[in-house]
């Protein structure tokens, strides 16, 4: 099951908005065949009345009071963004036309 | 001859400039000439604070003169990891994507360091956001390992352990999602702590993986170790996996006593990966702990084997969904050939991360795409859960588990580089702790006939740091091994 193709890499590659160029592709095929081969020694393992592990300690949800609090003022939470006008982030234009 | 400040503890720092011995400003500018001096050829700095840490320094000096009492760690110099986030410098994660990041706020450690008198002397060198085991990966600079300027200091905290060896700073803080303090503790041969997961906050730690990251210092010794774990624990209201739990003085745990302490030798963990050296030496280290008074058991980790498998799908999923938040749009990189939003996540994402960080992020997305999710990220959660088991069960026989850090020293630049899989089992010894949740810590236990530190990993139950300190202190005290400056001195 671990064997990856060309199509694999390209479809992850979609998934997770990487853009990659013919000579990583190949190498990705062959690196991250060899990973997902080493993972599928689990299934040596019969697991199917384990449970899995999903959280690090027990998970608690977390609730506070619905009042509003302190929040990073807006200047800050601008400064490291590569474009805005002060007030908004900015991206680039996702509607096609003249109005803004 | 008297010990250069450079190579004092921490603990020693601290005392002289509390007993008005010596003052901040001193030690803080004897450090950053020492820097000046080793760190053109070790480059564990990637900033240095220079006027900040000064001024830190004075306003301790300033509270000894107006009467008022010093913090535990007043004077002390310190390193940062680049993925702690701190108002000071910048927050680069070794990353382009990250190369200009200034954070409005301070990590939780950082202020708790900052609140105990400590002096932040700059930031150190780690793996592109923390993935790797040799400090390689890091789009800053190359650090070298002070025992061989030619060999890796470990990774991903390679330019913490770096710093502290080269005497540039008393204590450093770094991060261990694998192993990332104690692999790089153990191969330049300074000490490092992993705590339990949820004994220090990880609020303003960039997120690798997040199930699995832990901030702890890398220290000369473990008493220093155990003081800085003094101001870092504790419950911490901005992070809900912070665990709500007295923080008990760590320091007072190390009373050189060992007798009757049950320590675990895993069979799984002496076996031919173990390269020889490094095994004579751990063996020895075990030794040393018997003639103490331990009682040394054999335990087993039957799934001791399948923990790199387990971790390498957990990481890289938890890490894929982790950085998806480098969008170029309220942080970090953009690519500036952007037309669209769809062209400016591609553009950059695949210029702003690294080859390592962009292969883990493909296999993160992989193992949790439609139709390998149950195959392999199921699968290993359910394995995660044998393997802490197995931990569990040792516990039962004894207070402590011990055995080596890492298969081999600390080894040449570009060895490993192009055979990830072969990096990956660096960290071998390390990454159970993790997927348990325990408490591990790597101390010094001699160097190989080719002048490289060897280290002894140990590991104790959840949340009982004092009984795995006092068991590394002892072993500190009795077996006489100071690996001494470096040959870079």
């Amino acid at each position: 099951m671990s064997k990856i193709t060309r199509q694999d890499v390209e479809y992850v590659a979609g998934l997770a908005q990487l853009r990659l160029d013919d000579a990583t592709k190949g190498r990705l095929v062959r690196e991250m065949g060899d990973i997902l081969a080493y993972m599928d020694q689990l299934n040596e393992l019969d697991t199917e009345h384990v449970e899995p592990m999903m959280h690090a300690m027990e998970m608690t949800n977390v609730f506070r009071q619905d009042v509003p609090g302190e929040s990073l003022p807006r200047g800050e939470a601008l400064m490291n963004a590569p474009m805005h006008d002060g007030e908004y982030f900015m991206v680039p234009r996702i509607l096609e036309g003249d109005t803004a | 001859m008297t010990t250069p400040w450079h190579y004092k503890s921490a603990m020693e720092i601290r005392n002289a400039v509390r007993n008005r011995a010596v003052t901040a400003t001193e030690i803080t500018e004897h450090h950053l000439d020492r820097i000046a001096e080793v760190d053109g050829r070790v480059d564990a700095f990637t900033q240095i604070w220079r006027d900040e840490a000064l001024a830190q320094a004075a306003a301790v000096d300033e509270k000894a003169r107006q009467g008022r009492e010093l913090g535990p760690l007043a004077g002390v110099p310190v390193g940062l990891k680049e993925l702690l986030a701190t108002r000071s410098g910048k927050t680069t994660c070794a990353s382009k994507i990250l190369e200009n990041y200034r954070s409005p706020y301070d990590a939780t450690v950082v202020r708790k360091l900052a609140a105990a008198d400590a002096v932040f002397l700059g930031k150190v060198n780690m793996d592109e956001f923390a993935m790797g085991s040799s400090t390689e990966r890091s789009t800053i600079k190359t650090t070298k390992n002070p025992w061989n300027l030619k060999c890796v200091p470990g990774g991903s905290s390679g330019g913490s352990a770096a710093a502290v060896t080269a005497g540039e700073c008393a204590v450093s803080l770094g991060s261990d999602t694998g192993g990332s303090i104690r692999q790089p503790a153990c191969l330049c041969g300074c000490v490092g702590i992993k705590p339990t997961y949820g004994r220090v906050s990880r609020y303003g730690l960039v997120a690798f993986a997040s199930s699995l990251d832990q901030i702890g210092p890398l220290t000369r010794t473990v008493e220093d170790a155990a003081l800085t774990l003094n101001t870092l624990c504790g419950r911490d209201p901005m992070d809900a996996t912070s665990a709500d739990l007295p923080v008990p003085d760590f320091t007072k745990a190390l009373t050189g006593d060992i007798k009757g302490l049950r320590v675990g030798l895993p069979r799984e963990y002496f076996t031919d990966a173990l390269g020889a050296e490094m095994r004579e030496k751990v063996e020895a280290a075990v030794d040393v702990l018997r003639r103490g008074g331990a009682e040394i058991v054999s335990v087993s980790f039957p799934h001791a084997q399948y923990a790199i498998a387990v971790y390498y799908i957990i990481c890289t999923a938890e890490a894929s969904a982790n950085l998806a938040r480098f969008d170029g749009v309220r942080y970090g990189f953009r690519h500036p050939a952007a037309k669209s939003v769809e062209e400016m996540y591609v553009l950059t994402k695949s210029e702003g991360f690294g080859p390592e960080v962009r292969r883990r992020i493909l296999l993160g997305t992989y193992v949790l795409s439609s139709g390998y999710y149950d195959a392999y990220y199921l699968k290993a959660q359910k394995v995660r859960r044998l393997i802490k088991r197995d931990f569990d069960e040792a516990f039962e026989k004894c207070d402590v588990i011990a055995g080596p850090t890492s298969p081999i020293p600390s080894f040449e630049f570009g060895s490993k580089t192009d055979n990830p899989m072969e990096m990956y089992l660096a960290d071998i010894y390390t990454i159970s702790v993790n997927l348990a949740t325990l408490p591990g810590i790597s101390i010094p236990c001699g160097l190989t006939a080719s002048g490289l530190p060897a280290g002894l990993q140990m590991m104790a139950r959840p949340f009982d740091e004092e009984t795995l300190l006092r068991a590394a202190h002892c072993h500190e005290r009795m077996s006489g091994i100071t690996l001494g400056p470096p040959p870079i001195a």
